[in-house]
């Protein structure tokens, strides 16, 4: 009887620790389940999101390209149009005198102009020219070297600017309407009053 | 017998700790994933909605197209009244 009550004790013992094991199991890959599905439902939201950021983003690409392919263009006409009409070394100036230290980039288009001293564009043109220059607006800039003559044609530059005025003067004609005679002699008489030589108006006695 | 009993003493002593040792590894590992991904799903959100500004990409498009436009016809204008420099 002894030892059918110890192999019954023994086999007890080892059942009841493959039941905890098992139990043990379950349990913690039973939570690792739950997690792994917290997981799952994570990223799919991530996913989701992930997708839309893809869509979203996809003709960001050919859009920022021809954005810069525009303004590279619109950069290279600038640069020639300025290097066209100030020539090259006052152009960099000019860059110069508006952005300090900007000259050291050059211009894409004209890589030489990286090698070029920038002129002091402040003592080539006067103050009021680079104010201009600043606004945009029509500047005297042009040809050349600081140390030559005129900076500018002076005469078509400034009958650039008088035909922009109505035609009185430009053509320089043979005769202009004369001025208005005025005066007490002029023939047309503009106030024509009746109380001039008539007797003083006398004002209302006082009470 | 004996055996057997030390085979339950290792069992229950060694194995089942063991187990339980890194079963709650993975546990705790698994614990510590989820809230990445959550942080993750947040900043994949966040970012979806950053960039429903780049359908404004298009209208900057055209406008940098019509700027440049005018641009190019200012400066034609602008080469034609200047005087070249050379």
């Amino acid at each position: 009887m002894a030892p059918v009550l110890a192999y019954t004790a023994v086999g007890t013992v080892t059942i009841l620790a493959v039941v905890l094991i098992v139990a043990a199991l379950v349990f913690y890959l039973v939570s690792v389940i739950v997690q792994l599905r917290r997981i799952t439902s994570g990223l799919d939201v991530v996913i989701t999101h992930v997708g839309e950021i893809v869509q979203k983003s996809a003709p960001v690409n050919e859009v920022v390209t021809n954005i810069n392919e525009q303004l590279d263009a619109g950069v290279d006409l600038l640069e020639g149009l300025l290097v066209k009409k100030a020539g090259l070394t006052d152009a960099v100036g000019l860059v110069e005198g508006l952005y300090a230290g900007a000259s050291a980039a050059g211009f894409r288009s004209f890589p030489e102009s990286t090698t070029i001293k920038a002129p002091r564009i402040g003592e080539v043109y006067t103050q009021g020219t680079l104010t201009l220059a600043r606004l945009g607006r029509e500047a005297p800039i042009a040809a050349g070297n600081p140390a030559g003559p005129a900076l500018r044609d002076v005469e078509r530059g400034s009958l650039a600017a008088r035909q922009l005025y109505p035609e009185i003067r430009q053509t320089r004609p043979d005769s202009l309407p004369r001025s208005p005679v005025i005066g007490t002699d002029a023939p047309e008489q503009y106030e024509q009053r009746d109380d001039i030589g008539a007797p003083r108006k006398r004002r209302p006695g006082r009470t | 017998m004996t055996l057997w009993w030390i085979g339950n003493v290792v069992l229950l002593v060694i194995v089942l700790p063991v187990v339980v040792y890194l079963l709650h590894r993975v546990l705790n590992a698994a614990k510590s994933i989820v809230p990445s991904v959550h942080q993750i799903a947040n900043v994949a959100a966040a970012g979806s909605k950053d960039l429903d500004a780049a359908a404004l990409l298009l209208t900057t498009q055209d406008q940098v197209e019509r700027t440049v436009a005018g641009v190019a016809n200012y400066g034609g204008s602008l080469d034609v009244i200047l005087d070249d420099a050379s």
